[in-house]
């Protein structure tokens, strides 16, 4: 067979079925349907193995891309799946939600002249199909004696758990929600990732013999110090998130009506709010939503509003689309659907009714000036230009802050801004305590937690890795009397395979 | 899953749940809270604890049953039953400074919360003054367990029946008159009563510190749905709080942000009703502390 060329393959990237936009937002079903095979195959074959593999250098976890696009073109879609698996756990998750634009796609050589070789679809393909044939890739796993807390279910600690569960470690998960997932679970809404794909790829971390402890508020339940002191970790990772939604401080905030989009986004994706009342926790959505804010999670809250009725929903960002810090994906979708975009404005003003209910919000318009700190044009405000208009719901989706418990509750070193300091390998202020993911680096993205977990798991195999093996004390799994308390009485939601757990 | 080892009435509608989670009695401190669930499709609803035993590995919980959740758990948690989710201690624990003399006031459910305060200011030495309310005689709940933490006790009911009759405010203003060296005083209970022991205190220049119950979805600092105004900032009272100086708390605004759902939780405590066929209590449902 002739090497292929950029003049030889398939000049248009394959498509990805999706739902019609009219017919999605009444569902909260997939919007986009993945690839066929034949699809997949197609697009694997525009691959063109070129030597240099810059997408591999994309990849914030170093998957072996051309390796598993070859397997997907000698149909051996198990080798593909292996090959994925070597470097991530979630293929399912990471096909749907990394910015594959800026990282391996964007790498890819074919964008030189074409659309780039679509991996995350591919990606994706491997993922879904390993889920519905129920693969999963479980080495050969020797114990080692040591336990590894990781504190938070996200997917920082999601990827080193299972990095340290391979090495051989007794690995606990610790999350504070009653469902492990993180962001993956409260934040980013079914038809963009479906909590069951959640579910599934979550499975393979338990496979692996990973523990996941719900209900579990570390620093408060118990400290960093008493986890290596009293339960006997040897190691502990810190994934805990960004947290603390941002607001503006403009007049108004406190009006019946205004929420953060971590708010909005948790009651309906983890309380399920949609379905109140056969749910208990409620959600109060008008008519008229505004969103501030266009990143991916002001897409998402608004996507979420016009699925649940809202009649208008707006976007209110104070620069251009272009500084808009959302996936060019989400913001086609979102504008498919019918979000109303209003670029270069800025809210001054949340109006409120007698009922202090949000009645409207009066904005202004920006145009865009010199370029700031983070070289993008700063906006500024254009004199008199200030207008109102009607809405009952005001979401605000411009950032987070550091969740301060961590802090409140150890010693571990925090920057000014509040996030955990770690060195290049992940490694904090105190031995033994690893930190990745938002919570360091403040508001990014599933990939890069994930990577920031995969680092850290390096970072934590070779701490262990140093100590002799006389020094290693290796507790008593069941350590009785931890805490100086009879601890054998002590109840956690252990979170259980699905389909395995008991009905309440 | 968390089982329930005790449970006690003290009226028709407030009670008690002994849980047990013997590393959340060992954690546990005065003024902190946990989030409950009560199954799998319910809501995650804030709590403050009332006591815990480190001997008996247990938290206690007082509850007022006002609206669907708390309804719910009234009439069906029952000894042996497991709460599907219990987490905490949540939010900074009350600072139990080296205070000479200290009010500690509780009314309607705050009466239960104030008393690990009471006990633990008595166990620094201080000189401890109990003000509680309760509507009437019958409805009172506790008292041994308050006078065995205070140096003096004022309990303040409605109707007279029991202590002074009045409000506890009342009972504030009388503990000020006949001690002018008190230097602070904590109080928990219904919006409304905080906000009038701050303003009871605050011409005495007395630093009063009050516990707030705003609506709460995770209760770790993520959501932002239990904002309140203290001294015009915005704080999150899961991770910020729960206790705040009563002089800068915009109670106000609290009490208008609790009615945040009000048209849902009437909705939501209707449909339960008519579904367990119990009769519609008349009174406004309103979010539980």
């Amino acid at each position: 067979m002739p090497p292929k060329t950029m003049r030889t393959i398939c000049q248009q990237r394959t498509p990805m079925a999706a739902q019609d936009p009219k017919q999605r937002i009444d569902n909260f079903s997939e919007v986009t349907l993945g690839y066929s095979l034949a699809d997949a195959r197609n697009e694997a074959e525009r691959c063109l193995m070129c030597p240099q593999e810059p997408c591999v250098k994309g990849c914030p976890v170093g998957i072996d891309i051309p390796g598993f696009i070859q397997k997907i073109c000698d149909q051996d879609y198990r080798g593909a799946y292996e090959v994925l698996a070597d470097a991530t756990l979630l293929p399912a998750i990471c096909g749907r939600v990394c910015p594959q634009e800026d990282q391996c796609e964007g790498a890819c050589v074919v964008t030189q002249k074409l659309e780039s070789v679509g991996i995350g679809r591919l990606e994706r393909f491997i993922g879904d199909m390993a889920i519905a044939e129920g693969w999963s890739s479980k080495p050969d796993i020797e114990p080692n004696g040591y336990k590894v807390a990781i504190v938070g279910a996200g997917p920082a600690g999601i990827a080193c758990a299972a990095d340290m569960a391979k090495a051989g470690c007794d690995v606990t998960i610790f999350e504070a929600l009653h469902r492990p997932g993180g962001v993956l679970t409260y934040g980013i809404p079914d038809f963009r990732l479906p909590n069951t794909v959640v579910d599934a790829e979550f499975e393979k971390v338990l496979q692996l013999g990973v523990k996941v402890e719900a209900n579990t508020l570390v620093g408060r339940l118990f400290s960093l110090a008493q986890l290596r002191n009293e339960l006997g970790f040897h190691a502990v990772f810190i994934g805990t998130g960004a947290g603390y939604p941002s607001f503006m401080g403009i007049p108004g905030e406190a009006l019946n009506g205004v929420l953060s989009a971590n708010e909005f986004l948790t009651r309906c994706n983890l309380m399920q709010a949609g379905e109140f009342p056969a749910r208990d926790t409620p959600l109060h959505m008008g008519r008229k939503v505004a969103v501030i804010g266009a990143g991916n999670t002001a897409m998402d809250a608004m996507r979420v509003a016009l699925r649940l009725g809202a009649e208008e929903v707006y976007c209110l960002y104070r620069r251009t689309k272009a500084e808009s810090p959302a996936r060019e994906e989400e913001l086609e979708h979102a504008k498919e659907e019918g979000v109303i975009f209003q670029w270069l404005t800025a809210p001054l003003e949340i109006l409120g009714d007698a009922d202090h209910q949000v009645s409207g919000l009066r904005c202004i318009r920006m145009e865009l000036g010199e370029p700031d700190n983070s070289a993008r044009r700063r906006p500024v405000a254009i004199e008199n230009s200030d207008f109102e208009f009607e809405c009952n719901t005001v979401i605000y989706a411009i950032g987070t802050n550091a969740n301060p418990i961590i802090g409140q509750t150890s010693k571990l070193k925090l920057n000014k801004r509040g996030y955990i300091e770690v060195d290049a390998e992940q490694r904090t202020s105190l031995a033994g305590v690893f930190a990745g993911g938002d919570i360091v680096t403040g508001s990014a993205t599933v990939i890069l937690a994930m990577g920031a977990g995969r680092s850290a798991a390096r970072s934590m195999k070779r701490y262990l890795g140093i100590k002799e093996a006389e020094e290693m004390e290796v507790s008593d799994p069941a350590r009785p009397r931890a805490f100086g308390i009879d601890t054998r009485q002590q109840q956690f939601t252990r979170v259980r395979l699905p389909g395995k757990e008991r009905a309440a | 899953m968390y089982e329930i080892l005790a449970r006690e009435e003290f009226s028709e509608s407030t009670f008690l749940l002994e849980v047990q989670h013997p590393l959340l009695a060992k954690a546990a401190n005065p003024g902190q809270f946990v989030i409950v669930m009560v199954r799998a499709d319910g809501e995650r609803i804030p709590l403050t604890i009332a006591d815990y035993s480190v001997a008996r590995g247990t938290i206690t919980l007082v509850i007022q049953a006002v609206g669907k959740t708390t309804r719910d758990m009234q009439q069906n948690c029952r000894v042996g039953d497991m709460l599907y989710a219990l987490v905490g201690p949540m939010g900074i624990p009350s600072h139990i400074g080296e205070v000479q003399k200290v009010i500690c006031v509780g009314g309607g459910l705050g009466v239960a919360p104030v008393f690990p305060q009471a006990r633990a200011f008595k166990q620094r030495g201080a000189y401890v003054i109990g003000v509680i309310g309760f509507r009437s005689k019958d409805l009172i709940f506790w008292e041994d367990k308050f006078r065995d933490v205070c140096d003096e006790l004022i309990i303040c009911t409605d109707d007279g029946s029991a202590g002074i009759q009045g409000l506890v405010t009342d009972g504030v203003a009388q503990a000020i008159e006949s001690h002018p060296d008190i230097e602070e005083v904590i109080a928990i209970g219904p919006p409304v009563m905080m906000k009038f022991c701050a303003e009871t205190t605050r011409p005495h220049k007395i630093k009063t510190m009050v516990s707030l119950n705003p609506i709460m979805v995770d209760g770790t600092g993520m959501c932002g749905g239990c904002r309140v105004s203290v001294g015009g900032e915005i704080k999150f009272c899961c991770v910020d709080g729960p206790d705040f100086d009563g002089h800068q708390v915009d109670f106000d605004e609290l009490m208008r942000r609790l009615d945040r759902f009000k048209a849902e939780e009437k909705q939501s405590l209707e449909r339960w009703s008519r579904a367990t066929n119990c009769r519609l209590q008349d009174e406004e449902p309103h979010t539980p502390q």
